[in-house]
């Protein structure tokens, strides 16, 4: 419950629909634009629904500049009533569910095309960490221009520290995604990953090796939010939404981050949903680096803090398996498409909930729950948020 | 441990130098009061006024309570390292080949939690003691260091990246006809620098301390005349290579302000060596040495030049050199800005009245020659570049940073005993 003594209210009627991922590339010469023009292109081409039919447009991305969103309207020749642009990069794809839904529940909008993407010229991911904010520049950056790889080195050495983890629990996560990947079409890594592999990498940034990080590359990826009776009547298999959050800045004070928002506002996020940690039927995490996946599991109550070796060693996190994780493979095995990384986990467990899974299909699911986390603004991810999905009847 | 620094090997002339490369150097505004106080060698955080939490990085409010009173203050140096990591891959070109690089988080005993480099013999969850410098783009970092001293310290590989020690290194010292050119020479010695260049101009003309100065070891005494543009470039051509720090010690001093005597030729003999003598050095100097920020161990590192506070507002009593001093003064302000990104640093150091023959009448407090040397000295070992020296100096200093208009004031008003 916030502050002012309101409890969130439910999402009745609303639902997502047409999750679409454009096939990622490892380096592309085309503009962030051209990713995101393919995604609508593709969901025109799922749908049927063209420039007429979309009345709110909700975009995430780090690579769109010098535009935004609005310039994205006369470009791809939309004129929408209600308009967003999210800058929370990996907890984009909640934070866009949530802006976008309401609108749709309130009637600001009818049907809402959320859609992230980014482009990775072959030096455009060094420019982008040069710049990525204030704090960033000015008390990040100068110590070793690491990014994101010594951010996550130092959270997890902190969190290695401090609970009983070791590399081989991280690893199994890692081992198993690949796996999951191996199943998904679009995913970059093609190989299978062992164990042995993952521990005897090159060293990163310790105790970061070479199979904790992701592989930044350019990709888009899209959902439509709209009412229940809209996607009946265009025959689009949905989802409904059964439970939101999304918190900033969580735990300033703790010294290194070891915990995300997810928990200052887990109680209510199961609450909303009226279920409990242990009946959904899958977790997408933001997987940059396990460590924080790791964190999600904990924060969002699927273990308790700082059990997440036992936890991770009594479950297998293959689709088929007992705790099915990152079903596409997450971005540790897909690839990082910036904004739209936010988005990977979201759109597949869309596909997952409406039939659209193939090889990686988890086998009767009814409930995903979807995590974000983002935006490294200095020593932290600020940025947190999940939701739950439930299949549509 | 720290390895002790090898002496360099005798530079192969078919490989290429190394370019300068550079750590990040964008900061915001705010940014910037950091890194003026690291010149400074001063280590300071914003605190609140209002509720006195200390702040990193640099705010415009205070996110406790919302007061837009923030202050720079000197922190407290104490801090323990909570995580650490070697980064063995970076995206910029300066750290990639400078890997692996040491970095971690330091929780300070001032509050706040810091990102910082860190030196070799620090630990995991060891307590440090945390610098404030200027790292090779200009801009303040934070290192920690052992809260003690360790063997060679000064020596590890991340730290020497923000000091100029002078071991190892070559050392130009533009006169040494005086006390204070021949202390330098023997306080750089005595800190490892491997060879002294010492100018002399006019040599047929004896000076006090010729033979000893000849004897400090390392030292060679070179020809140049800072008045005389082809002595300064005939000098750079032997040396202009091989000349890893510039410390400039010539000066012409004389007693005075304007109405003490007639025409400009005291003024003009001020200018030519303070001035126009800097300038001829850097035009022949600089230029070598910006391409050498990155040649090694002994690499260029630093320009050192000697400045009287009154440099910062018109002292009378000393009037014209006074103005020749405040020349060079903005002069080394653009040196700054020409050797920006060739990572050397110019560092100046603005002493108070100098126990010297030309202020021999001016009253204590005052620098021994001796102090002065070992305060260059010690500024490069440092990395400091910005240094006052002396009671007098400070006390200057101090008024100028609070207001310079006041400081204007003060120094031009009546004193005691003058008639109304």
């Amino acid at each position: 419950m916030g502050k002012s003594g309101r409890t969130r209210q439910g999402y009745d009627g609303v639902v997502v629909t047409a999750p679409i991922s454009v096939p990622y590339e490892r380096y592309s010469p085309e503009p962030a634009h051209w990713w995101l023009a393919r995604a609508l292109s593709a969901m025109h081409d799922a749908t049927k629904l063209g420039a007429d039919d979309i009345d709110g447009l909700c975009v995430s991305s780090f690579t769109l500049f010098p535009d935004t969103a609005v310039g994205l309207t006369q470009h791809f020749g939309i004129t929408p009533r209600w308009l967003d642009h999210v800058p929370t990069g990996g907890a984009s794809g909640v934070v866009t569910l949530r802006r976008a839904a309401r609108a749709v529940q309130c009637g600001d909008a009818s049907v809402v095309a959320c859609i992230a993407g980014d482009t990775n010229h072959v030096d455009s991911f060094r420019a982008m960490l040069t710049s990525f904010s204030r704090f960033s520049q000015d008390a990040g950056y100068p110590y070793g221009s690491g990014g994101p790889n010594g951010s996550f080195s130092l959270m997890t050495s902190y969190y290695m520290d401090r609970y009983a983890i070791a590399r081989e629990d991280f690893g199994k996560l890692c081992v198993a995604q690949r796996d999951n990947a191996l199943r998904y079409p679009h995913a970059l890594m093609k190989k299978p990953l062992t164990l042995d592999q993952y521990l005897n990498a090159r060293m990163i940034a310790d105790p970061i090796a070479l199979y904790d990080c992701v592989m930044p590359c350019a990709g888009a990826e899209a959902y439509l939010v709209m009412s229940e009776e809209n996607a009946k009547s265009l025959g689009l298999p949905f989802a409904h939404v059964r439970s939101t959050i999304e918190r900033h800045n969580a735990y300033p004070d703790d010294p290194v981050q070891i915990r995300g928002g997810w928990a200052l506002d887990v109680d209510e996020f199961w609450a909303m949903a009226g279920m409990q940690p242990g009946q959904t039927d899958m977790l997408q995490t933001y997987d940059d680096y396990p460590v924080i996946s790791v964190m999600q599991m904990e924060d969002l109550g699927f273990c308790e803090k700082g059990a997440a070796q036992a936890f991770i060693r009594a479950n297998s996190f293959t689709v088929d398996g007992s705790f099915p994780h990152n079903t596409s493979g997450g971005q540790l095995s897909v690839g990082q498409a910036g904004a739209a990384g936010g988005f990977l986990g979201m759109v597949e467990a869309m596909r997952q909930l409406t039939g659209g899974a193939e090889k990686n299909a988890v086998p009767n699911a009814r409930t995903a729950v979807v995590s974000g986390f983002g935006m490294i603004n200095f020593d932290r991810g600020l940025c947190s948020g999940a939701a739950l999905l439930e299949a549509g009847q | 441990m720290t390895e002790p620094l090898r002496k360099p090997p005798r530079k192969n002339p078919q490989v290429r130098t190394v370019l300068p490369t550079l750590p990040p150097f964008s900061r915001s505004r705010k940014a910037m009061a950091f890194t003026a106080a690291a010149a400074e060698g001063r280590f300071v955080l914003q605190v609140c006024a209002e509720c006195a939490s200390a702040t990193y990085p640099a705010r415009e409010l205070c996110p406790k309570c919302w007061s837009m009173h923030l202050e720079w203050r000197d922190a407290d140096t104490g801090g323990r390292l909570i995580s650490e990591t070697t980064l063995r891959t970076s995206i910029n070109t300066y750290f990639r080949e400078r890997m692996p690089w040491r970095i971690g988080t330091v929780q300070l005993r001032a509050g706040p939690t810091v990102l910082a480099h860190i030196h070799g013999d620090v630990m995991r969850n060891d307590e440090v003691r945390m610098i404030a410098r200027t790292d090779k783009s200009g801009q303040g970092v934070l290192m920690a260091l052992p809260a003690k001293e360790t063997p060679n310290m000064a020596d590890d590989r991340q730290l020497r990246e923000l000091t100029c020690d002078p071991k190892h290194r070559r050392v130009l010292v533009t006169d040494g006809r005086t006390e204070l050119g021949q202390q330098t020479a023997r306080a750089l010695a005595s800190a490892g620098a491997s060879r002294i260049f010492v100018g002399i101009a006019e040599q047929w003309r004896p000076y006090p301390g010729s033979d000893d100065l000849a004897a400090v070891p390392g030292v060679e005494i070179m020809p140049l005349d800072v008045t005389d543009t082809i002595s300064v470039n005939e000098l750079a051509g032997e040396i202009g290579g091989k000349t890893d720090i510039l410390v400039n010690t010539a000066e012409h001093v004389r007693p005075g302000g304007t109405l003490d005597r007639d025409g400009t030729l005291t003024a003009r003999n001020e200018m030519e060596t303070n001035y126009f003598g800097l300038l001829r050095l850097m035009q022949a100097f600089a230029p070598g040495m910006r391409a050498r920020g990155a040649d090694g161990d002994n690499s260029a590192c630093a320009w050192v030049n000697l400045l009287s506070v009154y440099a910062l507002a018109n002292w009378p009593q000393f009037g014209t050199t006074s103005a020749s001093h405040a020349a060079a003064y903005s002069l080394s302000h653009c040196l700054r800005g020409e050797l920006a990104g060739s990572g050397v640093k110019v560092i100046n150091i603005l002493f108070g009245p100098l126990e010297e023959s030309w202020r021999q009448s001016l009253p204590p407090p005052k620098v021994t020659p001796q102090k002065l040397a070992a305060t260059i000295v010690d500024a490069l070992r440092q990395g400091i570049e910005s240094v006052a020296l002396g009671p007098v100096a400070e006390d200057v200093v101090r008024r100028w940073k609070e207001d310079p208009a006041v400081l204007e004031r003060e120094l031009t008003q009546l004193q005691a005993g003058q008639a109304s």
